[in-house]
Order: structure tokens, then sequence, then C-alpha cells
């Protein structure tokens, strides 16, 4: 007798709007709602992909190298020549950015998605097999999760030795995939008691199918919206390091890097500073708002867990 | 009727404001609660049942508001009272409990002090004395050991007794009117027939007027004097218990009582009424059961029908209903 | 309830172990004598092998380790290398300007955060929720080196209101505990707006309302207690990350606390102060979430009197 929730509820749930329109709950249909509904989080993905891409034709999109020094043209302010103005060394600002894009998206990237590789992995099998592999592997989260994350960069990059400086991508990983391995794992845990795990276990499907075909499945929206909402973090991580010296060495290029030489002509030219710090903040802006939206689409009860 | 009334609703219209349009959820509804006696208003969710009750005791949510009408309790008039007047008759002349127990108490909060509250609003008297009556108030409504009770959080009783809580909640500074909205949906049949009992004693006792609302035939005829059934924001059939029971002549009731399982009779197949509530932002034009109604003709379909007088009292909001009787 | 509370401090300690050993390994995989390293390369032999052997380096390692940790279990946590003092006493010094940092942040970004906050779920979709949502979303994108070069910029440079740099004095903290806590505050400040919104749906919020509360009633005694309960995991999540904004804000301020002290251990290879500062915040930042998981339990019963 009382089948559809009366629109008196205050906001019509995700699910009810979704059935009174007749759609279908994969995930290619929420993000197509996603696309419709968020026009914050359609720009967003806009921006990202823009900047991806002028990181990617970054030699064809400017005449000038990223080290290409002319110590005459030094210290300039915007002009036609330098949209953005020159540094200390007469390279152009605007060219080192584009280079830095690089960096930034590269070390935001590569590192989370290792972390979430990492962290679903031990998150789902510390979930389902319990026992002491969830303490096990749960202390070791806890201890990860114990350092403060710049300093065990700082202290990533001083075992990895000058040398291998470049080699940034290496620096996060090390305590993101806790917090992934956490969601995973107490999602694991949820759906493991579930029905459809329980019929399929009783049936004698092989547990690790049950892992890949039921359990991992659902897990997904809430991986896609924290990869998302990861990668902001770790191009904070590596600028924060670079700006310390302890991440990009010159002649490499990194917004971090940049705002930390422009920092000595803070006063007099505070543009060297403030293109790159403004880049990272739009970079991670873009991605907060991104993942914002893919949460409240995929998975809206995440923080409830 | 001679009688007094406790409450008196006329044409009370409340809507909620929607991006997608004006959702009328209380669609011109008039009913009367006379002095301790036990009204009940019966239809299935999304009727419009909770919508009047809130708008009666005002705690109507953005983006829901009354639009018009006249609510008088005791002859005073409620609409357009300001949020602080309508404050103070919030809990102390008209109470409200509510169907789940179990989130309607601060799962954070001891139920005794939460209870206390109740009174601290409406009286001046010190915490001590508060406590007092609030232990006296739990007597009252069953609740053993009241100052054990009285240190519980929620999530420590039971559904039975939280609702006895609601109940000494609502209680406590002697209303004139109680409001229970679905009191006994959540809770066990066992539980559900003494809170009823409980109900009902407390009406006989202080002469409380009481209006109950809820889904459940059973219930309504277990409790009520009189009965408003409602459909789609109106009310569509009126009448006191036993006459509504044994002559139920809006086609909706009839359904209603067709589908009541009942243990006397040999069924074969369990009788439903065909069709879904209609969306209210897409009222048709004619009368809103029309869709599902087995009966439906043109002139149903297209001109609404009245609430119409059929003899003492029952009155029924039916073009068939003309004819009938 | 003290039960808990002993069996959450014991299970920390296997956690302090495990911080240490990690440290500590890591710190002794890197190639090359670090007698060399700080002797430089054209030594003899002889000289390499002496300081090699006074340092304990040419010890197995897990005879290190414990020499460490009943070491540091008595407060000795070695010397450093490059400073030549004991790498306690280092620590002690530095420790007070990175509490007073830490702890300024931690008050000026969480009241402003929570007040934020609640203003913008009372006053949804308003001109002060959108203002306030605004601000905190400049907060957890902007990198804390660029709102401290930002503040120094405008406070220090053009309004010449407050020192540019260093630790003398409750002014000096000011722009550095802003920068820090810029971060801290925006995130804090969407929480609570989300979880107070969210709390004002429930259904106790209209039993608060039916018994004649006040909408200022409402939201004190009985949204916010319900409310604030993620509030404060989040601001116990924050410690770490407030440890490692120190690290920054102290470079950038001068400010001779531990974050700098790390940095320094890190330029000057100076394994024996890194151990002992990425120790010690590591032990900072597990106090604090301990001391979060107790102050949960008292602000919920339901922690408290589950068993």
């Amino acid at each position: 007798m009382d089948q559809l929730s009366s629109p008196s509820t205050e906001t019509l749930t995700a699910e009810a709007l979704a059935a009174e329109l007749g759609e279908a709950d994969t995930i290619g249909s929420k993000l197509h709602r996603l696309a419709s509904e968020n026009k914050l989080a359609v720009v967003s993905m806009a921006v990202i992909v823009f900047i991806a891409l002028a990181a990617v034709f970054a030699p064809l999109l400017t005449p000038y190298g990223f080290a290409e020094q002319d110590l005459a043209v030094r210290l300039q302010n915007p002009s036609a020549a330098h949209w953005l103005g020159t540094d200390e060394l007469g390279r152009d600002e605007l060219t080192r950015l584009l280079y830095g894009a690089r960096v930034s998206l590269l070390v935001g990237v590569v590192p989370t998605i290792v972390s979430m590789l990492l962290g679903a992995i031990l998150g789902l099998i510390a979930g389902f097999c319990g026992g002491w592999t969830d303490t096990v592997i749960m202390r070791v989260a806890d201890v990860m999760l114990a350092f403060p994350s710049l300093l065990l960069a700082l202290v990533i990059m001083y075992i990895l030795g000058r040398r291998h400086r470049e080699h940034l991508s290496l620096h996060s990983p090390y305590i993101d995939w806790a917090g992934v391995a956490r969601v995973v794992r107490s999602q694991t845990l949820s759906l493991r008691e579930s029905q459809y795990v329980e019929a399929a276990n009783s049936i004698g499907v092989k547990k690790l199918t049950i892992i890949f075909r039921h359990i991992f499945p659902n897990c997904v929206p809430s991986l896609i919206v924290l990869f998302t909402l990861n990668i902001p973090g770790a191009i904070l991580s590596e600028s924060s390091m670079s700006f310390l010296g302890i991440g990009v060495q010159p002649p490499g290029c990194s917004w971090g890097l940049m705002a930390d030489t422009g920092r000595t002509y803070l006063t007099s030219h505070p543009m060297l500073s403030l293109a790159p710090s403004v880049a990272i903040m739009l970079v991670v802006l873009a991605f907060n708002f991104l993942g914002d939206g893919l949460r409240d689409v995929l998975d809206p009860y995440m923080n409830r867990r | 009727m001679n009688e007094q009334l406790t409450l008196s609703i006329e044409h009370l219209r409340s809507s909620f404001f929607t991006l997608r349009g004006e959702v009328k959820a209380v669609n011109d509804v008039s009913l009367a609660v006379p002095k301790g006696k036990i009204v009940g208003i019966v239809g299935e969710s999304g009727c419009g049942k909770s919508m009047t009750a809130k708008s009666i005791i005002g705690i109507l949510k953005y983006p829901g508001r009354v639009v018009g009408g006249s609510i008088r309790l005791d002859g005073q008039e409620l609409a357009g009272l300001s949020d602080r007047a309508m404050r103070q008759i919030r809990g102390r002349d008209i109470s409200m409990i509510f169907q789940e127990p179990m989130t309607s108490l601060n799962p954070v909060v001891k139920v005794g002090k939460q209870v206390q509250e109740a009174v601290l609003l409406h009286r001046s008297i010190t915490s001590a004395e508060a406590r007092q009556e609030v232990l006296k108030i739990f007597r009252t409504v069953g609740i053993s050991e009241p100052e054990k009770r009285y240190d519980s959080y929620p999530f420590q009783l039971s559904g039975g007794l939280r609702q006895r809580v609601m109940i000494a909640m609502a209680m406590i500074c002697r209303p004139k009117l109680l409001i229970a909205d679905e009191p006994t949906t959540a809770l066990d049949v066992t539980i559900e027939a003494q809170i009823l009992k409980l109900m009902k004693d407390l009406s006989r006792n202080t002469g409380m007027s009481i209006i109950l609302i809820t889904h459940n035939l059973g219930v309504i005829a277990e409790l009520c004097d009189f009965v408003y059934v409602m459909y789609a924001g109106k009310i569509v059939e009126q009448a006191d218990t036993i006459t509504l029971f044994d002559h139920p002549l809006h086609p909706y009731m009839q359904g209603l009582m067709a589908s009541v399982i009942r243990l006397d009779r040999d069924v074969e197949r369990l009788q439903t009424i065909p069709g879904v509530v209609p969306n209210l932002l897409h009222l048709p034009a004619g009368c809103a059961f029309s869709n599902r109604c087995p009966y439906a003709s043109d002139e149903c379909r297209t001109q609404p029908p009245v609430l119409h007088d059929v003899g003492s009292g029952h009155l029924v909001r039916c073009f068939r209903g003309e004819d009938d009787k | 309830m003290f039960r808990n509370i002993a069996k959450r401090v014991l299970q920390t300690i296997p956690i302090l172990l495990g911080v240490a050993l990690l440290i500590f390994l890591m710190l002794r995989i890197i190639p090359g004598n670090v007698a060399t390293t700080l002797m430089g390369e054209h030594v003899n032999q002889e000289s390499v092998k002496r300081l090699t052997a006074e340092l304990g380096l040419d010890q197995p390692v897990y005879v290190q380790f414990l020499k460490y940790i009943f070491g540091a279990a008595r407060g000795d946590f070695g010397t450093s290398y490059y400073l030549n003092r004991s790498v306690k006493n280092l620590l002690t010094i530095a420790f007070p300007y990175t509490v007073k940092l830490a702890l300024a942040a931690a008050m000026v970004a969480w009241t402003i955060g929570i007040t934020a906050g609640i203003f913008a779920a009372v006053r949804k979709n308003g001109i002060l929720d959108h203002l306030f949502m605004g601000f905190s979303l400049l907060g957890i994108s902007m990198p804390v080196f660029m709102v401290a070069m930002i503040l120094q910029y405008f406070l220090a440079f053009r309004l010449q209101a407050l020192p540019l740099e260093g630790a003398v004095g409750f002014r000096s903290y000011i722009i550095p505990a802003i920068a820090l806590g810029w971060n801290s505050a925006g995130s804090i400040a969407r929480m609570t707006r989300s979880s107070l919104l969210e709390t004002l749906q429930e259904d106790y919020i209209d039993t608060a309302a039916a018994k004649g509360r006040g909408r200022v009633g409402i939201i004190t005694a009985h949204a916010l207690r319900n409310a604030l309960l993620p509030v404060v995991t989040m601001m116990a999540l924050q410690i770490s990350s407030l440890l490692s904004g120190a690290v920054i804000t102290e470079t950038i301020f001068s400010i001779p606390g531990i974050g700098r002290l790390a940095v320094q251990a890190i330029s000057n290879r100076d394994i024996p102060l890194l151990q002992g500062t990425v120790l010690f915040t590591t032990v900072i930042v597990i106090a604090g979430n301990l001391l979060a998981d107790c102050l949960y339990a008292v602000l919920d019963p339901r922690i408290r009197e589950a068993k």
C-alpha cells in the first residue's frame, strides 16, 4: 500500500530519484548524471584535462626551454615576449609553469595509483581473511599513519640520496595506502556479511572469485572517489618538499621549487612565487571539486563508515 | 454537536515549494477534535496526515509552509502566531509523539534529562523539582524503576520503553491535545497493545484529547471515537468509528477495509487496491482517486467531488456516495 | 571505561616499536659507510674504522636497535653527528617552539573552522554560507607556503604590522599560526557544516522542536552534541598534518622548532637527530590520537557504555 516515498521528504534521495526516472543503477549512468547536474565538477574535469594537455604539449606551446637562461632579461615584468615575466635567471616564467605542470601531475597521479592498488589489495585481504592477517595488516597501517606525512617523505628522499631525487614518484604512497586500506577493509567487512556473498559461499564459489566478482566491484565507487581526493595531497606534498629543497632540484622545474626560488624576490617581484602557487591551488581545487562531485554521485555515505 | 472542541481546524492548506513546483501536501483539510475524545486520521504514506500534524504544531520544515486556514485550540487561533508564541504552546498545550522512538530521542543525552527539558521549558521550577516531576510521570506511564531509567541512554532501552519515555515527555505538562504520529508502527504487537491501552487510559483519566495518525485500521478500531480518512492531501471520508467500519462509503475506504487480513474468513487471494498514489505535483483534474477507483466515471475524472453529509456526521467526498444510501 | 583506556594505551606500544623499527631500518639501508660520509673520502681506513666503532655502527643491526630502544626508554636518544650535542637536549630546546606554534594554529583553526561551519549550516545557501565555504575552499587548496608568503607580503611587508620572521614574543607567532592553521580551518569548516546539516535532519530535532525549543536551543542543546563527533575525529587526524605543516612553517619563518631541526638533520645527514625528531613527532601523533579516542568516549555514551 505504501509504495512511493512521498514527495513530502525534503530532498528526494538519489535512489528514489533514479527509480522515478527509470534509470539504471550502474556507474556509467551515475557518471552521466554527474555530467548533467554538477557543472562545477564538469568544469573541474575540463581544467584538469586542459592542464594535462598543456603539460604534455609544453614543448610545442612555448618557444623557450625551461632551463633557457637569458641574464639580460632577468626579473622582467609580464610583457608581450614573456607573458608572465621572467625569473631571476632570465627564464620564461610561463614556460617553467608549463613544465612544472608535468611534474605536479605526474607526481600527483602515479604515486596515488600505486597507493590505491596497494591499499585496495591489502584492505581486501584484511577484511576478507580476518584474524591474524587482518590484525597484522591493520597494525602496519596504524604504524604508517602515525608518521606525519611530510616527515616520512623527507626521510625517504634522504634515503634515496641525491642521485635519485628525480624519482619523486616514490615518496608518497607509503602512508596513503593505509587510509585506502582502512576504507576498503571496512567495506569488505560489511559486504562479507551480505546475503549474496553468503549465497555465493553456500553454493561453493571459490573465495578468490567471491572477492573479485562480488566484493571488489562494490568497492570501486569509493576507490574512484578516494583516488580523486588523494591526488591533491600528493601534489601538495611534492610541492612542499621541492619548496624545502629536498624535492626536484634545479635546473629541474617544479611549482614548489619555483615558489621557493621566488621567495627571495617576494617583496619586489611577488609574481615569481605567486604564479606557481596559484597554479597549485587551481589544480588542487579542480581535483577537490571533481572528487566531491564524484562522491555525491557514487558514494554519498562514504564518511559514515 | 454541542460538545466542547479542543481543536478545530478549518480549510487548512500546507504546501512544499520545491524546485519542481508546489506540492499541496495538505489541501483544504477541516477537522474537529472534541474534548477528551480520540480522533483518528487514517491513510497511506504520503497522503498528508503527518504534514497535517506538523502543521498544527507548527514544526513544518523548509521548504514546507502553512499556506492558509484556521487552527483553533480551545478557541485560540494558532495560525499566524509568531514562532515565539507558538513555542510556548508546543510541549505545553499541544504535544506530539513520533513513529520511531529510537531516532526520536537524542542518542547522547540521558532520557531523564530529555524529559526534564520538556517541563523546564514551560514552568519555572528548579532542576530538582523538575526531576521529581519526571519521576512522577515515569510512574504514571508505567516505566518501572524510574530512578534507574532516568539516567539511561536511549540505546539502553527497549522499543516499548522508549515510546513510553516519549509519551512521558509529551504528557509531563498536561497538554490539552496529544498528536500521536504512528506511535506503535515500529513496535511489536504485544507492546503495541500496551502502549495503546496506556494512551486510552491517559485520555480518559486526564480529559486530554488525542489525534491518532496511523495506516493501521486495527489501531483505529481499538482506540478512536471518530475517524478521518485522508487521500492525496484531502479528507475523503469522515464518520464515527462504528459507522465508518459498518458502512464505508468511499471506494478508497472500502478498498482499505477489504484488504485487511481476517482470520475469520477463508480467502484465496489477498485483496489490494490497484495502482499507486498520484504524484502530488501532477494531480488529476477530477477526483484524485479516480485512476484506481473501480467505479470511476467521466464525471469523476473531470470534476473534483466535494465533501457532503450523508447523515449524522458521516461525510464523503465522492459522487457515487450521493446516489447510495 | 578505564579498562578501555588502558587497553588502548597498551595497543599503542607495538605501534611505537613498529615506528622506531621502521625509522631505524630505513636509515640503516643507505649505501655507503656513515663514517666515510662524515669524515670525507680521503681519510685513511684506520680512522674510519675507529669512528665506526665509536659510533657503534660495526655491531649487528638488531643489537644496535635494542641498544637504541633501551636508550630511548631512559631518555637517551644518542648524539647528533653534526652538532655534537645530545639529541635529547636538542629536542628539549626545540620542542616548546613547535608546541606553541602548533597549539596556536590549532586553536585558531578549530575555533574559526567550527564557528564558520555552524554559521554556514544555519544560514544555508545564504551569503554567509557561500562566503565561509569559499574561504574554506581556499583553505584546503592553498599550499602552506603560499598562505605564509601572502601573509608575509601583506601583513609584514606592506603593512609592517607584524614581524617577518623569528620566534620572539607573541606577535611573531601570529602569521605563522594563521598560515599553519589555514588549511585545517578549511577542512573543519566544511566538515562541521555538512555534519550539522545532516544532524538537523534527524528525528530528535523534530522532537526538540515539538517540545517548544527555539532555533538556538535546538542547535546548542541537541544538534551540536551529535554533529561535532565526526569533527572531533577530524581534529585528531589533523595533528599529523599540523606537524607536517609545521616543518614548512618553521622553515619559512625561521622558528627553531622540531620541524626545522628535522630538515637540518636531513641536509646534514645527521642520522641520530633525524631518528630522534621523527620518533618524537610520531609519539606526539600517537598520543594525540589516544587523547582523541578518550575524548570521543567522553562525548559519545554509546562508545563509553558499549562493551
